[in-house]
């Protein structure tokens, strides 16, 4: 084998600072992807549960569309056919003038996709309230809004806190999909400093550590701040 | 829309399906290995072998960790750095997907697993079958036929994932359709198609998912 | 005695000869003793790097590289003196050349590769047999010439490249108002280009002149303005092993010197098979005279 290996250029001068640039997009990536997702989920979730027949269809149909295409799929027709349905003007405004398109793009593409994963969570924790609780809130006279507000909603996010953790660990993995379409993160700037300096095995592993860190560190925080918020009352089931 | 270009869809339905050949073997072969793997992953973690379990554990949390693409990525460039030859796509490709479903895989039937109850396994060893025996032919039966719609759901999921082989240029459906659609101009009429066909495969799929989730609890 | 010492001189000096004969000049070389054990010279070649390695009509590799590269199996057979070695073609890609030649895969990368010190940690070139660098293409008649006319307006570029860095380095040096926008790869920032989403797209000369010479109207677009980077091309080879490394140099000093090189140059690119329009220019002219060692 007549492998060089070089564990130092990770921490020269650019490399070094190529990652941490590729972690900043992949972070902002994520998390602007996430806020997105979760008022659009919540809100699917709250219309999927609704005593209203047609906000339910409006829901289910979202949830269908959006979580039978392939996200590489989506984010294709957003980055190259959106525009061009657009009127002309709008078009070229998206194609030219719109600050970071990569950027914007995917945070759009990665959050309306992701909505459609975090109605279903909403939903299954709502469900899993019961009917119980809901009609009690009409009962004392609270409006239906207010059921959701009130009860319905700090109930379901409170058991939910685990599903939700995970999808937005999926939304940080799938960020890298951006790279599709040139959007340099995390992953793409590790193919980057392979190609610059054909240290591909160290440039890899560098990745493969920082998102297990994130992962981790993520995963470690939530366990904890579910413990704190456990509903009482509640078996926890065991993951 | 009104000069949606059908006749580039039809033209070109040959090559499309070449493609579709491609990403149709690439799921079936990904979700028999993943199933594999993923069944002695959760067999070793279940039975909790000391030191083995550990390992399986690790496995399964560390690649649930990662991007699929940075996966792809690294085996792309690993496997031919191994085996000391060189490998299509293809295969690196098939390696890749198969370790990361692999770990999907086996929470998957860790569960199923644990919900076959404990006291049928008792019994069986009380009748005198062995470890093995009590899973092959009392656990796991049951476990893979609760699990169905679960698995084919990942099924589902694998089959969309398998369009992210993109990044290293394999012709799969996506790839045949984006030639196509950068060759002749035809980038609406191509995405949109891609778009469709993939939506109603998964969308049967997932109607047949919750056709078979009801009729097994019922 | 003396003729005890005589014999055993003799005898080692005729073992010497013998194992020589074996491993026929591959000398200490590992490269040509795993070339001459196996009996082919297994050569890396790229797919669409038009034209200097790409798959032609008849299913085989083709290109200016793998023509260089013929010339060093031919030097190989002679220095191993065995004519009946073979050539296996392997493909590699951007991303598992460096793999392929690290495990001993293939001994000759011959494609596109940009030779630069940081690489050489890892691998080791031979000469430079191409110059390109980075330069911009745009729609004749948007009169767009060098990267000032750019303000005010938007300019692709294919994400992580050298192109990517020149061109940022510039519009900062120059301080100008140019939004940079990132696109994955040639035939997205062709498409971008195509579009109207970017105005211009920078890349290195030779790569525009190719994706001129693939669309659809070759006269609608123009390749402008000043070299913005250096990117010298040349073939690779597995790093320490010297000795194989001067074979691949010397096969190509005689080539520039005999003016062999400057004919396969042209046969490719001036023009090309690839409706490729670049004849030689003097600074590669230059690059070949001061390359042509002498014995």
């Amino acid at each position: 084998m007549q492998y060089n290996w070089d564990w130092g250029i990770l921490f020269r001068d650019p490399y070094i600072w190529w990652l941490v640039d590729g972690l900043k997009w992949t972070l902002m990536i994520a998390m602007c992807a996430w806020v997105l997702a979760f008022v659009l989920g919540s809100a699917l979730g709250i219309m999927r549960t609704s005593i209203n027949p047609y906000l339910r269809l409006i829901g289910t149909t979202y949830v269908e569309i959006f979580r039978n295409i392939p996200l590489l799929v989506q984010l294709f027709l957003w980055y190259f056919v959106f525009p061009e349905l657009l009127p002309e003007e709008a078009g070229r405004w998206v194609k030219r003038e719109m600050p970071l398109p990569g950027f914007t793009t995917t945070v759009w593409a990665l959050g309306l996709y992701t909505a459609s994963r975090v109605c279903e969570q909403v939903r299954s924790g709502i469900d899993a309230i019961g009917i119980g609780q809901r009609n009690a809130g009409r009962a004392i006279g609270l409006s239906e809004a207010k059921v959701y507000i009130h009860v319905l909603l700090p109930n379901a996010y409170r058991i939910i806190i685990a599903p939700l953790t995970s999808e937005f660990l999926t939304i940080f993995k799938n960020s890298s999909l951006a790279l599709t379409i040139g959007v340099i993160e995390l992953t793409s700037m590790t193919r980057q400093i392979e190609e610059y300096t054909f240290q591909g095995f160290e440039a890899f592993t560098a990745a493969t550590i920082i998102y297990s860190l994130v992962t981790f560190t993520v995963m470690g925080f939530m366990l904890h701040l579910e413990k704190r918020l456990h509903v009482p009352g509640r078996i926890v089931v065991e993951k | 829309m009104g000069d949606f270009d059908f006749a580039i869809i039809y033209n070109n339905i040959p090559f499309l399906f070449e493609g579709m050949k491609t990403t149709l073997l690439l799921t079936v072969a990904a979700v028999i290995g993943g199933i594999v793997i993923g069944t002695v992953l959760a067999i070793i973690r279940i039975a909790n072998v000391p030191i083995l379990a550990w390992i399986a554990a690790a496995y399964v949390n560390f690649f649930r960790s990662l991007p699929l693409i940075l996966v792809i990525f690294w085996l792309y460039f690993l496997v031919p750095l191994v085996l000391g030859r060189p490998v299509g796509a293809f295969s690196s490709v098939l390696i890749a997907f198969v370790l990361f479903e692999a770990a999907y895989y086996s929470e998957i039937i860790r569960a199923g697993i644990a919900s076959v109850s404990s006291g049928q396994v008792a019994a069986a060893r009380a009748i005198g079958m062995t470890y093995t025996q009590c899973m092959r032919f009392i656990v796991l039966p049951q476990a893979f036929k609760a699990m169905i719609p679960v698995l084919l759901t990942q099924a589902i999921i694998l089959f969309q994932d398998t369009s992210l082989v993109y990044v290293v240029g394999l012709k799969d459906f996506l790839v045949s359709a984006e030639l196509i659609a950068n060759r002749d101009q035809k980038l609406i009429e191509m995405f949109m198609f891609v778009a469709v066909v993939y939506f109603t495969i998964c969308f049967a799929g997932s109607l047949l998912s919750s056709h078979l989730q009801r009729k097994l609890s019922t | 005695m003396k003729k005890f010492i005589l014999t055993t001189a003799i005898s080692a000096i005729a073992a010497i000869g013998f194992t020589g004969a074996a491993f026929a000049g591959a000398g200490d070389s590992p490269t040509l003793q795993k070339i001459a054990e196996r009996g082919y010279v297994s050569i890396g070649h790229r797919e669409t790097s038009v034209p200097f390695s790409y798959i032609g009509d008849a299913e085989e590799p083709i290109g200016y590289s793998i023509d260089l590269c013929h010339n060093i199996v031919d030097a190989i057979k002679a220095e191993l003196g065995n004519d009946n070695l073979t050539v296996k073609y392997v493909p590699v890609t951007g991303q598992t050349r460096i793999p392929l030649i690290a495990n001993g895969s293939i001994d000759l990368e011959c494609g596109s590769t940009t030779n630069n010190l940081t690489r050489q940690k890892q691998v080791s070139y031979l000469s430079t047999t191409f110059i390109t660098g980075t330069k911009i293409a745009s729609k004749v008649g948007s009169g767009i010439t060098e990267i000032e006319d750019l303000a005010g307006k938007v300019l692709g570029v294919s994400a992580g490249t050298t192109n990517e860095k020149a061109l940022k380095a510039a519009i900062a040096a120059n301080n100008l108002d140019v939004k940079v926008v990132t696109l994955k790869d040639h035939s997205q920032g062709w498409l971008a280009l195509d579009t109207d989403r970017i105005d211009a797209y920078g890349s290195d000369d030779v790569l525009l002149y190719g994706l001129i010479s693939k669309s659809a109207d070759t006269s609608a677009y123009q390749v402008t303005g000043r070299f913005l980077s250096f990117d010298p091309y040349a073939i690779m080879v597995p790093r320490n092993d010297s000795t194989f490394e001067r074979l691949g140099r010397i096969v190509m000093s005689d080539l520039m010197r005999s003016g062999e090189m400057e004919n396969i140059y042209n046969k490719w690119f001036s023009p090309g098979p690839t409706k490729i329009n670049m004849p030689l220019s003097n600074r590669l002219r230059g690059a070949f005279d001061t390359q042509a060692y002498p014995h």
